[in-house]
């Protein structure tokens, strides 16, 4: 085993890395901790949307028609 | 000067001081950064206009300070402003750092203001964006490292559990620039005003490209992804497309992008491996910057009937399709043989000017204008129609700027690359840049086009702010 073996390794390395951030990010368990996180932009408002942005795509739906 | 949304609830009390400080000097040193940028267009153009007052207005001297103006004053505003307005709000925490806070915003202003006399004098350290000399360089240092200790500082103190992605972005932009910034300016001063860069030939040369190419990756995209994680859910009234897919979105481009920049260098005296490895990692860039792309245009579906009366929103998504159309012709000009005919041309400027105008720029913009009525206590701008027509402005200015950049680039890199059937060249350079004069023509207009829209937001800002201080002392509204 020379160092370009170890070259090639470090490319294996990170697809498996990817492949973990995306095992990670993708896996069902987390599904409602980022669907929560994806509000947080939403969680200081003072007319408070959260949870409504089910309904408000009904709503548009109904505007666009 | 304390804002209403500030005292307001059961929030924290948020710092928008700091945030309107450098909201407002992002509206001024756009426009101080575009007329420059107007200036030495037309001075492509109309040669005599370097004479105005000469050695100081010389292209060559303006060029530099265009570039700082535009990417460390205005999109530096930008930046700062959003960063700070996004990591409390996400947060739910005011501001970490005391007297860090006005530091950063004075020390930046400063820096701003030494490049501004410094760059016309002729003081370089001839390193592309990475003029400034060391003193200077040490002053950004110490501005940076309290910005990220106010940042960092501030994630720390949070009261939320989840680190929301725009922060990941921002925190991204700040920990690299720091070391980009570091590594890059390292040099030997000879006096106070003049240094030597501390690396030499090929070596210099590829330290100076993996920092202005991350300068693009981390300072022009990631901290201006970072704003659209938060600005465009927030304007469009949805949560963000795919939170799963901003973190795939996140790790793939800050891992990629480090390694693209010896794309700067094809022909060049840089070893050929480095030269194809930054080929190669250059087009898988595609992926990543698409993924986000994406991400921020399909967080509309649902909500695309917004655009017609929000010009405010359509800066945002006019923005990600200049992102996905720079994002893709950058990929295809890193190709070695795409970029034998583009290198040194025109088309490289078209190409940066429709990430800076289309996607930098026109993201800013909407961020600002989204921002402005908030630190003014106002529902919207004092104009929504001024907002619609600076929209209109823009978006004409930038395709007639990368038009004209295209149709230039493509034709000097074929009249430099013609020739005749005995070996000699079909073309002197000089008849090229004869060539390219309406080219240039078209492009200062569209520079002044998208400059007249920034002076249309400069007029729109002032009566907004002018006139919320008449509502929170409930004198006369003057608003139509």
């Amino acid at each position: 085993m020379d160092i370009n073996d170890f070259r090639s390794l470090s490319t294996v390395l990170v697809f498996i890395a990817f492949i973990g951030v995306c095992w990670w990010a993708f896996s069902p368990s987390r599904k409602k901790q980022f669907d929560d996180a994806a509000n947080l932009p939403f969680s200081d408002d003072e007319i408070n949307n959260l949870g409504s942005s089910k309904d408000a795509s009904g709503d548009d739906k109904k505007k666009q028609d | 000067m304390s804002s209403n949304l500030a005292a307001a609830g059961e929030q924290p009390a948020y710092d928008y001081n700091i945030v309107r400080q450098f909201a407002i000097m992002t509206v001024v040193w756009g426009v101080v950064g575009m007329a420059i940028g107007v200036l030495i267009a037309s001075q492509l153009v109309w040669p005599e206009l370097n004479n105005i007052l000469q050695p100081y207005t010389h292209f060559g001297r303006l060029r530099p300070l265009h570039t700082n103006a535009v990417i460390f004053a205005f999109g530096g505003c930008a930046l700062f402003a959003t960063s700070y307005y996004v990591v409390q709000r996400t947060c739910r925490a005011p501001l970490f750092g005391g007297f860090l806070v006005p530091f950063t915003f004075w020390g930046w202003q400063l820096v701003i203001v030494l490049a501004v006399i410094t760059l016309p004098l002729g003081m370089t350290s001839a390193k592309e964006y990475a003029e400034l000399e060391w003193p200077i360089d040490i002053l950004i240092t110490l501005v940076w490292v309290s910005y990220a200790i106010v940042f960092f500082g501030t994630i720390v103190k949070r009261t939320t559990s989840h680190i929301y992605v725009a922060n990941w972005f921002y925190g991204a932009f700040i920990v690299t620039i720091a070391l980009l910034h570091v590594v890059n300016s390292m040099s030997v001063p000879v006096t106070l005003t003049k240094s030597y860069s501390m690396y030499s030939g090929a070596m210099d040369a590829m330290i100076q490209w993996w920092y202005g190419h991350n300068a693009v990756g981390f300072y022009l995209t990631a901290g201006f992804l970072g704003m659209m994680y938060y600005f465009v859910p927030k304007q469009a009234g949805r949560p963000v497309y795919s939170y799963q897919l901003s973190i795939v979105h996140f790790w793939a481009l800050i891992s990629l992008y480090i390694w693209a920049g010896s794309h700067h260098l094809h022909y060049s005296a840089l070893p050929d491996w480095t030269q194809s490895l930054g080929m190669v990692m250059s087009l898988i860039l595609l992926a990543p910057s698409w993924g986000g792309m994406i991400n921020g245009i399909m967080t509309l579906s649902g909500a695309w009937h917004k655009l017609r009366t929000d010009p405010t929103l359509r800066f945002l998504v006019v923005s990600l399709s200049f992102y996905g159309m720079s994002t893709f012709e950058g990929p295809m000009m890193a190709i070695k043989t795409v970029n034998a005919l583009s290198h040194n041309t025109d088309w490289t400027v078209g190409h940066v000017h429709s990430g800076a105008l289309g996607w930098v720029a026109m993201i800013s913009i909407g961020a600002i204008y989204h921002l402005l009525p908030i630190l003014s206590g106002r529902k919207t701008m004092w104009s929504v129609k001024l907002i619609n027509a600076h929209f209109w402005l823009a978006t004409i200015g930038t395709v007639l700027y990368i038009a004209a950049m295209w149709v230039n680039g493509i034709m000097q890199g074929l009249m430099w690359r013609a020739f005749n059937s005995d070996g000699t060249l079909t073309y002197s350079f000089a008849e090229s840049v004869a060539a390219s004069h309406h080219g240039y023509l078209v492009r200062a207009i569209g520079g002044a086009f998208f400059l007249t829209g920034m002076l249309l937001m400069a007029y729109n800002t002032y009566r907004t702010m002018a006139s919320s201080e008449d509502e929170a002392t409930d004198a006369q509204p003057q608003t139509a």
